[in-house]
């Protein structure tokens, strides 16, 4: 196998994931540490499958109560009034907001959920050992990490919203419980995202290359 | 145990689909392409000594600038508040969301203070020769304060709350928000100009480093 051998975990090296570094462990060891920046190194991020089920599992579940529950409250001299995230996009439509509503309509509803359906994807497609589509699924994974973190905009449209508009009692808002819940969708994704590790979509398709090799 | 170093510095692994390669020795500029998943290896950039330590000095100012003064202010029918980017988690804290507002806290405040603080320790360590395995450290926290500092995202977010307020009240924009506005590009521009490959290829190893720490004690080989 090792003549043929493609990939560093095929040649039995350890490639670091924050230097680079390719080193060999101890013969017989799974685990071991990058000489040059000291990194706990394994072949592949360890339960990676698992972890990040978990992860995404979590977040799903918190999917459902950020968007039902309210973000905010807002109590002005006209009584009181709630709005969930939906409700906060709709309101910020307008013939000179609409870019920034379709802005947040992409970040806090479009990107969590498509963030969740495509770790989804990778995760089944990974455990089915598919070795169709690789490149694609790779820059799926890397699209996906990159653009998770704008979701993050609607908590901070909430935080500044309730720090600065406190005149009581003229009007004031306070954050709604919807608030936790969509950040924690959030982070959520974002540790399934560091969890999921890239190289698992082409181990598949190495075994085969190295056989034939 | 630290693993052993292979005896060809060139050759790596790609860290999105595992394949082992040779990097080429490509120009400034330039970028070396995984063959097999066309994950981008390398960007090769020179720009460490002449670029990023003045950019990662206006970045200090900045964000000093950003966390010390007023960010939005609003006035309605002769009452005024104000907020800075603080302000941003403590009133959620108030309010009882202590941990919405520690999040606030933590990619608005600390993880963008670290991702400056890292990267200027890290240019200014990267001067000598040899950078100490301190810098090595300090590189390899790096990404993971950039991924949860989110300066970027909460101007997006803070221009939304800006222009839903306009609509109930006069907005008053502070010095912060400037700041703010400008350390958006800043980061970018560090990010972009900085290779940390030069740096990997220079710093000392943590192995040496142990080694020469422990090596009257013989404790080297104890190092979990």
């Amino acid at each position: 196998m090792s003549a043929a051998a493609v990939t560093a975990m095929q040649h039995g090296l350890h490639s670091c994931e924050d230097c680079g570094l390719l080193s060999r462990p101890g013969s017989g060891e799974q685990e071991g540490r990058c000489p040059r920046c000291a990194a706990h190194l394994e072949f592949r991020k360890p339960a990676s499958l698992q972890r990040t089920w978990a992860f995404l599992i979590a977040a799903a579940v918190c999917y459902v109560p950020a968007n039902v529950l309210p973000v905010m409250e807002t109590t002005s001299a006209q009584g009181s009034e709630s709005d969930t995230i939906l409700q906060g996009v709709v309101l910020l439509w307008s013939p000179t907001g609409w870019p920034l509503s379709l802005i947040v309509l992409f970040a806090s509803i479009m990107i969590p959920s498509a963030k969740i359906l495509t770790l989804a994807y990778l995760l089944i497609t990974v455990r089915r050992g598919s070795i169709q589509n690789n490149a694609q699924r790779g820059r799926l994974y890397r699209t996906v990490e990159l653009i998770g973190r704008w979701s993050m905009v609607d908590v901070f449209v909430d935080a500044f919203t309730v720090a600065l508009v406190q005149l009581q009692p003229l009007m004031s808002v306070a954050p709604g419980p919807g608030l936790f819940f969509f950040a924690a969708v959030v982070v959520l994704t974002m540790l399934a995202v560091e969890s999921f590790d890239p190289r698992l979509i082409w181990d598949p398709s190495s075994a085969q290359e190295a056989l034939h090799v | 145990m630290y693993n052993e170093p292979l005896a060809d510095a060139s050759l790596l692994a790609c860290p999105d689909c595992d394949l082992v390669q040779r990097l080429p020795d490509i120009e400034p500029g330039a970028s070396a392409h995984c063959p097999r998943c066309n994950f981008e290896l390398w960007r090769r950039r020179d720009h460490l000594r002449h670029r990023t330590l003045p950019l990662t000095l206006a970045a200090v100012v900045l964000y000093l600038v950003a966390n010390t003064t007023p960010m939005l202010g609003i006035a309605a029918v002769g009452r005024e508040a104000s907020t800075t980017v603080l302000g941003g988690a403590e009133q959620l804290w108030r309010d009882g969301r202590e941990i919405v507002a520690g999040l606030v806290l933590a990619t608005a405040v600390l993880a963008p203070a670290l991702q400056i603080g890292f990267m200027l320790a890290i240019v200014l360590g990267a001067r000598s020769e040899r950078p100490p395995s301190w810098v090595g450290t300090l590189l390899r926290h790096h990404p993971t304060a950039r991924t949860w500092s989110m300066i970027e995202v909460m101007m997006l977010g803070v221009l939304v709350a800006l222009i839903k307020i306009a609509e109930l009240a006069t907005v008053i924009p502070g010095p912060a928000l400037f700041a703010l506005g400008a350390l958006v590009f800043l980061l970018a521009g560090i990010q972009a100009g900085f290779d940390p490959r030069v740096v990997w290829d220079r710093v000392e190893w943590a192995e040496a480093a142990t080694r020469r720490a422990g090596a009257p004690a013989q404790m080297a080989g104890e190092m979990p």
